[in-house]
């Protein structure tokens, strides 16, 4: 959180200096109301959007006998559902497995490919950098659904679905989340003065050399930032998994949650436990870099 | 906007930036004309890998829909040789388009438009300051960071028509009678589960929103706003001639982001009613998804269409983007 306002400071500051007592204690009460009805009302919007997510919490530790019973809890909390889900049966454990290789492999590539292209657009003018950059904004502007037959066609004719939808799933998940990775290296390498690097190589640094060196580790939160938001972007990814993975073993954990669906029991406590595992790790990732995700969205269109 | 961009060194076309003085100086002087041709392939080095990963996932499979879409493939995945147009025509005759159509308009139209004023309240509401700020806003990101999937199942769930929350709620205040019944499927009656769905779709869109008309009210100048309360304005007419404007660049940009990301939303519909009872719930991108299992040319023909829609949107966003420069110049 290297970059943030001082939006955290106490209501209780007050900017003037000492007015009268008098006017100073009604001038207190009065704001103090009003902070009281902000925060409440702003407490209340925050429960209601954690709401859902708390519900998936209860009905993962359910016992499956009160599953269908109809009361906000129940009357014991079965926490073995977190443990026994991971059973083969389920197939929880390897569609994890196959979710952690798509995402981690896509975070890997968005790194290598978008590192070089922001660090060029940003250090150099040359021909062709406002068309690529529009290229870059398209991409971002696109998404799998709207190509998702011209994507499941591709593979398909290529044999790359034969081979295994993981690589598939790793190209496609990159493709579709560089922008956002250009945007932001883009935007944190600018920050940096050209002039720390052109010192390194008067010492003697070479161009990668200053790069690795100097510019990389000041443009950390950026990179932080860049690939949090791509592992979470496909770890939830759904669309194009549904597409492009046709045998259970292959399903990542979204597509693997939806097959249950429409089955004639849903086992919707390990369902739930599975979405839980899923998403905590993805809450707090998220927070971490909730001050600078806007940036990278719209870096592009405000530029 | 946000921080960071405020700390972006924005390219205005007349600044030269520093950049090409970080390459060493000391080169030799090798063959003019070839030392050259090496240098205008130099940024290939740089932006190639990015330029080859966009052709693979965007640029090719667009060609591919292209082509897909006036072929004759069976349900099988056999090509059969050119459908001429026929494709196309196939869709355009299918007697369920016209209810799609209509409901995909209403499903932009409404979860765009009520996520836009919502999310004004809301940025209005977090951009005070009071204590546990932090806390507020992290926990209106769970929407925006958990799989859209995943909450589409939590609503699917809750809305169950035996023992869902939702209708143990409205049964304590006598709004549903039975569980059970009719009344409390609220996903099995397609208006009633259009109308649930815009509303998740509401949901999952609201932090995003919120966020960027955030960042954008960070920009607008308090003392503006208080000078127009000492002037005598009301709050709502300060707040309508003064923070509104200023916060028109931002709004610009989260309503269009807003139009693509709902346009294109998948998963919601697909995991609550998967677009039936036949295609009563459906938007053409559900339908879309539907052909494909079938008909993959008729699929890319109606991918086409939904690509027209989508390459407007873009066009409309580009422009705004450089109306939007030069408004900030």
């Amino acid at each position: 959180m290297a970059v943030r306002t001082p939006a955290s400071r106490k209501p209780g500051t007050r900017k003037q200096a000492a007015p009268p007592p008098a006017a100073a204690r009604a001038e207190r009460r009065l704001p103090s109301l009003r902070t009281a009805i902000i925060a409440a009302a702003a407490y209340i919007v925050a429960v209601i959007f954690v709401l859902p997510y708390l519900e998936m919490l209860i009905t993962a530790v359910r016992p499956q006998r009160e599953l269908y019973e109809p009361n906000y809890l129940p009357h014991h909390f079965a926490w073995s559902n977190l443990t026994n889900m991971w059973g083969a049966a389920f197939g929880i454990t390897s569609a994890v497995r196959v979710s952690l290789e798509i995402a981690g492999g896509a975070t890997l590539l968005v790194l290598l490919v978008a590192l070089p292209a922001a660090y060029y657009t940003s250090r150099h003018r040359f021909r062709g950098r406002g068309a690529f950059l529009l290229l870059v904004l398209a991409t971002q502007m696109l998404q799998p659904t709207a190509l998702i037959v011209g994507i499941y066609k591709e593979f398909l004719d290529f044999g790359l679905l034969n081979l295994n939808p993981v690589w598939s799933l790793i190209l496609v998940n990159a493709g579709f989340n560089l922008a956002f990775a250009v945007w932001i290296l883009n935007a944190y390498i600018g920050s940096i003065p050209v002039e720390l690097e052109q010192a390194a190589m008067v010492d003697g640094s070479t161009r990668l050399g200053a790069l690795f060196r100097v510019t990389l580790p000041l443009a950390m939160p950026g990179v932080v930032t860049a690939l949090i938001f791509t592992f979470i972007a496909a770890w939830n990814e759904f669309i194009s998994a549904l597409a492009l993975t046709t045998s259970t073993s292959d399903y990542p954990l979204t597509v693997r949650l939806d097959s249950f669906i429409g089955q004639y029991t849903v086992d919707w406590q390990h369902l739930f436990g599975a979405s839980v595992v899923a998403t905590i790790p993805v809450f707090i990732l998220f927070a971490l870099i909730e001050g600078r995700v806007v940036g990278g969205l719209t870096a592009g269109s405000v530029k | 906007m946000s921080d960071i961009t405020a700390a972006e060194p924005g390219p205005p076309a007349g600044v030269p930036k520093p950049g090409p003085s970080v390459r060493p100086p000391a080169r030799g002087p090798a063959q003019p004309s070839r030392r050259r041709r090496l240098a205008a392939l130099e940024p290939l080095l740089w932006i190639g890998p990015a330029i080859a990963l966009i052709a693979v996932v965007v640029l090719w499979p667009i060609v591919t829909m292209i082509q897909t879409s006036f072929q004759n493939i069976t349900p099988l995945g056999i090509t059969i040789g050119s459908a001429g147009l026929s494709n196309f025509s196939q869709v355009f005759k299918n007697p369920n388009l016209p209810g799609i159509l209509i409901r995909t308009v209403i499903w932009v139209a409404a979860t765009v438009a009520i996520t836009m004023v919502i999310s004004l309240g809301l940025a209005q509401l977090y951009n005070q300051r009071f204590p546990g700020r932090r806390f507020a806003r992290w926990a209106i990101i769970a929407p925006w960071a958990a799989s859209v999937m995943m909450t589409a199942l939590i609503f699917r769930w809750v809305l169950q028509p035996e023992n869902g929350v939702v209708n143990v709620f409205l049964h304590q205040l006598g709004l549903v009678q039975r569980f059970n019944s009719n009344q409390a499927d609220w996903l099995g009656r397609p208006d009633s589960a259009f109308v649930w769905m815009i509303g998740v779709a509401v949901f999952v869109s609201l932090p995003f929103t919120t966020y960027v008309l955030l960042a954008g009210l960070q920009s607008v100048p308090g003392e503006l706003f208080e000078a127009a309360r000492v002037d005598g304005a009301s709050s709502w007419h300060a707040y309508r001639r003064i923070t509104l404007p200023l916060l028109r660049p931002a709004f610009l940009v989260a309503l269009v982001i807003n139009l693509m990301n709902v346009f294109n939303s998948f998963p919601i519909l697909w995991e609550m009613t998967r677009g039936g009872p036949g295609y009563e719930t459906s938007t053409t991108t559900v339908f879309m998804y539907d052909l494909k299992g079938t008909f993959v040319g008729q699929a890319a023909a109606m991918s086409i269409v939904n690509f027209t829609l989508v390459v407007v949107i873009v066009l409309v966003f580009l422009r705004l983007n450089r109306w939007n420069r030069q408004e900030a110049a």
